[in-house]
C-alpha cells in the first residue's frame, strides 16, 4: 500500500456519494468478478442490489464472471474478487485478475481476511485432509485425492492482499447490496469509495 | 520421558524461608526454585503461590515473563548462545549449528533424553570476547570450534559444570584506556568519609556543582534526581543501582562490577547519604550472575568495615544496606519503572509515568534509580569536589565516559575518555580500519556513517550508554538492522499494542526482504511502522525499536534496495513452498503441483 | 473559572488530576479507547486514545490535562494511527466477526467501523489459541483477546478472585486462568463476577441461548460507538 494513495477509508475530499445514481461515463466500464475460496454469497449479495442492476448495466459491461460465460479474464477496468486464496488455482486466477484489472477489489470477509476457510489455518493441512478423506466415519480405504486435474491446497488460506496488490477492500459477510451499490457507484463516478452510515460491516 | 517428579517441598520451603516468604522476592524465589530441576513444573508454581498467598495465575504470569525461567521442561544442560550482531559477526550461528549437530538436537528443542537444550539469547555482554554462551546461567566466552567440540563432549559425559575447565569461565576485563575513574585507587570508605564530613546538604550541593548526568544514556541530572527523592514524602527511601545492562553491545557495567565493585557500592551509599535512604538494591542482570558470589563478598566485607548497615562510619542515623536482586533475561527491566516492578516480584512491565520513581517507586516509596557508572562516578566527586569534576569533559557533559567497544577493530574492550572525544579518535585508538559504520548506544542508539565520524561523544552531540559497535566495509548494514529488530521483537514486554504487534510486524518485513521476497511497497510499510512505533509506544523500548531501521534506511538505503525482487508487490511467503505439504500428501510432482513464486511473465 | 485546554481547537474545561480523555468525554468530545474503563485507573495499553498534546504523542487516558495545552485528536494523522493500531489488533488475533456472538456489540469491531477500517492491511498471524469451554456458564475464546486486562483488573480489584492473569511476553503474551489445570472450571470464577461482564470483545461469553439479540438491535447496530460512549457519559 503506497503512501501516495490515500489510506483506505481516509477522510478524503471525495464528495459524499450516498449511492446516488450516476451519469453514464463516456464508455461502459468493463467489470470482471470471480469467487475463489468463497461461497458465492458475495455474488448473491451483488444481485441483491435489485433494480439498481438495470442502472448498472447501463454503466458497465461484464467480462469474466459467473454472470457471463467468459472463461478467461481480459483487460478490465474493475475486478471484484470474492473469497480467499486456498489453492493453486486460486493463485492463478487471482494473478490473472491482477494482470488485467486496473482496479482490483477484495469483496467480502473471505477475500479481506481469509474468512471462514481460514479457520483451518491453525491446523496442519495433513490433519484437515486426513480427517476428511481418511478418518471420517463411513469412509473405508479412503485416500487423499491426487488427480493432477485437482488444484493442490496451500498450507494456509490467505487473504488476497497477501498474494497480490489490492486497491480497495469491501468487507462484510456478505457486504450488503446497498454497500456494494454505494461502492460501485463511487468508483464509477470517480470518487474514492467510502462506506458510511452503517454500510460498513464485518459480519 | 518427563514423568513429573513429586514437588520437592522441603527444598522449596528452604528457598521460601531464605526469602522470608516475601511476595516481593517472587522472581528471586523462582530463580532459586528453578535450580532444583532446571525448570519450573506446574505443581512447583502452585506450591509457591500457596506459600506466598499469591494467586497462582500471577506466579505463572511472572514465570512466563522472564526468558531464563522455563515453564516447560528444559535440558539438564541449558545452552544459550549470545546472539548480538557482534556474536553473529564472529560466527555464532555456525558454532551453534555445530553443537546442535554433535548433540543431535534442533535449536529451541529439548533432546529426547532430557539432557540438553540449545537456543539463542539476547546479547550477554561479552561482545569483546565473543562469541559467547551461557550454560545453566554461567557465561563462557571466546568460543571456537575446538571449544565447542570439548563442550559437546562434556555434555555427553554429563559432567557437572563445576568440573568443566575453569578457563572456560574466565572473563577478561579488557580495559584498554583509563582515565579519571578507572585510574582511581580509592580506599573503601574514603569517599563516604568525605561526603559525611560535608553533611547531607553539603554533599548534595557538591553533586549539584558537578553537573553529573546519568550514564545510562538519557542523561538526566543526577543531583536533581537525588534532591527530588530527598524532598519527596514517604519512607524508607530506596536507592537502586541499575545493573541490568541489557543494551546490545554494552559491557562496561560488567567490568565495573567485576573490578570496581567498591566504587559502585560506595556510590550507592553516597546516594543514600544525600537522599536519606536506608534501603538499597543492586539489580543485576541474570547474564551476570557469575559475579554474584564476589559481589556478595564485597558487600559482606563492607558491612564488616562499617561501610554498610547501621550507623555507617559511626554516623548516627546513617543506616543503609544493599541487597542484590537478580534479573532473569528481560531487557525491558533496564527501563527504571519496569525494573521496579521486577524488584517487587512482578512482570517487568513499564509503569505509566508520571508519577516518576523519585516520588513513587519501589512499593510506592521515593526511589532513585541510577546507572552503575553514574554511581561509581560519584566517588570521584566526593573525593575531588564537584567543581573539579565539572571542569572535565564538555560544557554540557561533565566528566568521562566508559565506552564498550566491539566489532571490527584490533583491540575491543573498555575505553574511558573525557566527554567530547570524536568517533574518529576512538576508531583510531582501538585499531579500526575501513570502518563503514559505528552503532553508538546499542540497538536503541544511533548508526553513524563515515561522514559523521567527526561527531563527538557527548549528550549535546552523540549521547550513549556506552556501546560502540564497529562495522567495516565487509558488513551488511541491513543485516545489522535486522538483528536489532529481532532483538526488540524478542524483548518487547507486549504491554502496548504498537510495540507488541509493531515489532513483530517489522521483524516480518525485515525477514521478508532477507528471504528474497522484498518489494518496493514494503519500504513504505516499514516507514509507516517505524513512525507508529516511535510515536505511539508506551515506553522507550518501543519508541527506540525502529531506530536501527530508520538510520540504516537513511544512510545505507542501497543495502535494502538491492534486496528487492519487485518494484511493486511481492507476497511475503514462498507460494511454491506453501504447496509442499499438499505435494507430499498426494505424492504429486506434476507441473500443476507447483507455483512460480514470482508471477509468470511480469518480472 | 476552571482551567481549560484546547481539543482540536475547542476549549475543554478540566479539574486538576483529570486525564485528557476524561475531561474530553465529560465535555462531549469523543476520544476512543479499548482498555480504559471509568471505574478503573488508567491502563494505557491499547493506545487507541493516542493524542498529540503540545506536539508530543501521549495516551489521553494516562495523561493529566494541563492548562493551555493544545491537543490534537480528531485529525487525519491521529485517526490514521488509530486505524493502524486497530489493524494490528485484528491481525495478531483471530477476529472472525461472522461467527462471533459479540459481533454488533464488540468495541473492537465498532472502532473498526468508526475509523473506517476496511482491511487489516498487514499479514495475519493466525495464532493457535484453543478455546476453554470447561466452565458450565462461561466460554473463553482467547482468539479475540486484545490484552486490555479489564478482566484481570475486575477479577483482582473488584471480585477479589484474581481469576485472570497475563503470562508470556511480547507477541507471545497470553491470558491464563488461576488454576494449575489451566481450565476456567477449576477456578472460583462465577458468571456473576464483574469480570464476566467487562470484556470489550468476544473472549468471555456466557453460555446458554446464543445470538439472542437480533441483528439490527445490537449495541452498535443503530448508533456508533462514538455516540454510545458519549451518551453513557451523560447518564
Amino acid at each position: 500500500m503506497s503512501p501516495a494513495r490515500p489510506p483506505e477509508g481516509a477522510r478524503t475530499a471525495a464528495r459524499e456519494g450516498g449511492g446516488s445514481p450516476v451519469s453514464a461515463p463516456a464508455r461502459k466500464l468493463r467489470v470482471a468478478t470471480t469467487s475463489l475460496a468463497g461461497c458465492f454469497g458475495c455474488h448473491m449479495s451483488f444481485l441483491d442490489i435489485d433494480e439498481h442492476l438495470f442502472e448498472l448495466v447501463e454503466l458497465i459491461e461484464f467480462d469474466r464472471s459467473p454472470l457471463t460465460d467468459i472463461k478467461e479474464v481480459g483487460p478490465c477496468d474493475i475486478g471484484l474478487i470474492e473469497g480467499g486464496v486456498c489453492n493453486a488455482e486460486n493463485v492463478h486466477v487471482l494473478r490473472a485478475f491482477r494482470r488485467n484489472c486496473k482496479t482490483l477489489i477484495a469483496l467480502g470477509a473471505c477475500a479481506v481476511n481469509g474468512g471462514l476457510p481460514a479457520q483451518r489455518n491453525h491446523l496442519p493441512l495433513s490433519e484437515c485432509l486426513r480427517e476428511v478423506y481418511q478418518f471420517r466415519p463411513g469412509i473405508a480405504n479412503g485416500q487423499i485425492p491426487n488427480d493432477p486435474e485437482l488444484p493442490l491446497p496451500l498450507d494456509k488460506v490467505r487473504p488476497i492482499h497477501e498474494v497480490v496488490r489490492i486497491d480497495y477492500f469491501l468487507p462484510g459477510c456478505p457486504p450488503s447490496g446497498p454497500a456494494i451499490w454505494k461502492f460501485l457507484t463511487d468508483l464509477i463516478a470517480g470518487r474514492t469509495p467510502r462506506l458510511t452510515g452503517g454500510l460498513l460491516h464485518y459480519d | 520421558m518427563h514423568t513429573q517428579a513429586p514437588t520437592p517441598c522441603s527444598a522449596l520451603d528452604g528457598i521460601l524461608q531464605h526469602h522470608g516468604h516475601r511476595p516481593t522476592e517472587l522472581l528471586q524465589i523462582l530463580i532459586n526454585a528453578q535450580q532444583l530441576e532446571g525448570w519450573l513444573p506446574a505443581p512447583t508454581l502452585t506450591y509457591l503461590a500457596r506459600a506466598l498467598h499469591l494467586p497462582r495465575a500471577r506466579v505463572e504470569g511472572v514465570a512466563g515473563f522472564y526468558s531464563f525461567l522455563y515453564t516447560r521442561p528444559a535440558g539438564r544442560f541449558r545452552v544459550l548462545f549470545s546472539d548480538n550482531i557482534t556474536d553473529r559477526m564472529l560466527g555464532n550461528a555456525e558454532l551453534m549449528d555445530a553443537l546442535c549437530r554433535k548433540l543431535w538436537i534442533e535449536p529451541g528443542k529439548l533432546s529426547e533424553d532430557g539432557l540438553v537444550s540449545i537456543d539463542a539469547t539476547s546479547c550477554t555482554g561479552l561482545c569483546d570476547q565473543g562469541p559467547a554462551m551461557l550454560v545453566n546461567g554461567r557465561a563462557i566466552g571466546q568460543l571456537n570450534h575446538r571449544r565447542i567440540n570439548e563442550i559437546a563432549e562434556l555434555i555427553r559425559q554429563q559432567r557437572p559444570l563445576a568440573q568443566w575447565p575453569s578457563e572456560y569461565f574466565h572473563i577478561d576485563d579488557n580495559i584498554r584506556r583509563r582515565d579519571a575513574l578507572l585510574n582511581l585507587d580509592m580506599k573503601p570508605g574514603a569517599a563516604l568519609a568525605s561526603a559525611i564530613a560535608r553533611g547531607r546538604a553539603g554533599w548534595l550541593a557538591e553533586m549539584q556543582a558537578s553537573n553529573l548526568r546519568g550514564r545510562g544514556g538519557a542523561g538526566f541530572a543526577t543531583a536533581v534526581k537525588w534532591s527530588s527523592a530527598r524532598n519527596a514524602p514517604g519512607e524508607p527511601k530506596v536507592i537502586v543501582c541499575n545493573a541490568d545492562e541489557g543494551e546490545p553491545g554494552t559491557f562496561k557495567d560488567r567490568v565495573l562490577l567485576n573490578t570496581y565493585a567498591d566504587l559502585v557500592f560506595e556510590g550507592m551509599t553516597l546516594a543514600a547519604w544525600a537522599v536519606g535512604a536506608s534501603e538499597g538494591f543492586l539489580y543485576l542482570r541474570g547474564e551476570y550472575s557469575h559475579l554474584l558470589p564476589q559481589l556478595e563478598a564485597v558487600l559482606a566485607r563492607r558491612r564488616a568495615e562499617g561501610l554498610l548497615g547501621m550507623r555507617i562510619l559511626h554516623e548516627p542515623g546513617f543506616d543503609f544496606d544493599i541487597r542484590i536482586h537478580l534479573g532473569a533475561g528481560a531487557y525491558v527491566c533496564g527501563e527504571e519503572s519496569a525494573l521496579i516492578e521486577s524488584l517487587e516480584g512482578k512482570r517487568g512491565t513499564p509503569r505509566i509515568r508520571p508519577p516518576f520513581p523519585v516520588t513513587c517507586g519501589y512499593l510506592g516509596r521515593p526511589t532513585v534509580v541510577n546507572n552503575v557508572e553514574t554511581l561509581a562516578k560519584t566517588c570521584l566527586i566526593a573525593l575531588q569536589g564537584g567543581e573539579a569534576f565539572a571542569a572535565t569533559g564538555t560544557a554540557q557533559s561533565a566528566g568521562t565516559k566508559l565506552l564498550s567497544i566491539s566489532g571490527d577493530c584490533a583491540a575491543p574492550g573498555i575505553y574511558e575518555y573525557p566527554f567530547g572525544v570524536s568517533i574518529a579518535r576512538v576508531l583510531e585508538d582501538c585499531g579500526a580500519s575501513d570502518t563503514q559504520a559505528v552503532q553508538v548506544g546499542g540497538a536503541s542508539g544511533i548508526c553513524l556513517a563515515g561522514y559523521e565520524f567527526q561527531r563527538r561523544i557527548a549528550y549535546e552531540d552523540v549521547p550513549t550508554a556506552g556501546a560502540f559497535m564497529i562495522f567495516d566495509g565487509t558488513r551488511d548494514l541491513f543485516e545489522v538492522a535486522r538483528s536489532f529488530v529481532h532483538f526488540f521483537t524478542h524483548e518487547s514486554c507486549g504491554f502496548c499494542t504498537p510495540c507488541r504487534v509493531g515489532t513483530a510486524l517489522l521483524k516480518g518485513f525485515m525477514d521478508k526482504l532477507a528471504d528474497g521476497h522484498g518489494a518496493q511497497a514494503d519500504l513504505a510499510d516499514i516507514d509507516w511502522l517505524d513512525r507508529l512505533l516511535k510515536n505511539a509506544s508506551h515506553c522507550g523500548l518501543g519508541s527506540a525499536a525502529p531506530n536501527p531501521v530508520i538510520d540504516t534506511l537513511q544512510k545505507f538505503r542501497p543495502a535494502y534496495e538491492r534486496r528487492l525482487v519487485s518494484l511493486d508487490f511481492e507476497p511475503a511467503f514462498d507460494l511454491d513452498a506453501a504447496l509442499a505439504e499438499a505435494r507430499q500428501l498426494t505424492a504429486r510432482d506434476d507441473p500443476g503441483a507447483h507455483l512460480h513464486t514470482h508471477e509468470e511473465g511480469t518480472s | 473559572m476552571s482551567k481549560q485546554f484546547l481539543l482540536d481547537g475547542q476549549p475543554v474545561p478540566f479539574e486538576d488530576g483529570q486525564s485528557i480523555l476524561e475531561a474530553a468525554r465529560k465535555a462531549g468530545h469523543y476520544i476512543p479507547s479499548l482498555c480504559w474503563h471509568k471505574d478503573f485507573p488508567a491502563h494505557g495499553s491499547c493506545k487507541l486514545c493516542i493524542v498529540k498534546a503540545a506536539g508530543r504523542h501521549v495516551s489521553a487516558c494516562a495523561t493529566p490535562a494541563k492548562e493551555g495545552w493544545e491537543v490534537e485528536s480528531n485529525t487525519p494523522e491521529m485517526n490514521g494511527e488509530r486505524r493502524a493500531l486497530l489493524q494490528m489488533l485484528f491481525v495478531e488475533g483471530n477476529h472472525f466477526c461472522p461467527s462471533c456472538e459479540k459481533s454488533g456489540s464488540c468495541e473492537l469491531q465498532a472502532l473498526g467501523y468508526e475509523y473506517e477500517m476496511l482491511t487489516s492491511r498487514f499479514r495475519h498471524f493466525y495464532p493457535d489459541r484453543p478455546v476453554d469451554a470447561s466452565h458450565p456458564d462461561v466460554l473463553l475464546d482467547f482468539n479475540r483477546c486484545i490484552f486490555c486486562e479489564l478482566c484481570v483488573r475486575a477479577s483482582r480489584d473488584v471480585d477479589g478472585k484474581s481469576v485472570f492473569a497475563l503470562t508470556g511476553r511480547g507477541i507471545n503474551k497470553h491470558l491464563v486462568v488461576n488454576a494449575e489445570s489451566g481450565r476456567l472450571a477449576d477456578t472460583d470464577f462465577s458468571k456473576d463476577d464483574l469480570a464476566a461482564h467487562i470484556c470489550p470483545v468476544g473472549v468471555i461469553l456466557h453460555k446458554g441461548p446464543g445470538f439472542a439479540v437480533p441483528i439490527g438491535e445490537r449495541t452498535y447496530d443503530a448508533a456508533s460507538i462514538r455516540s454510545q460512549k458519549l451518551k453513557e457519559e451523560e447518564s
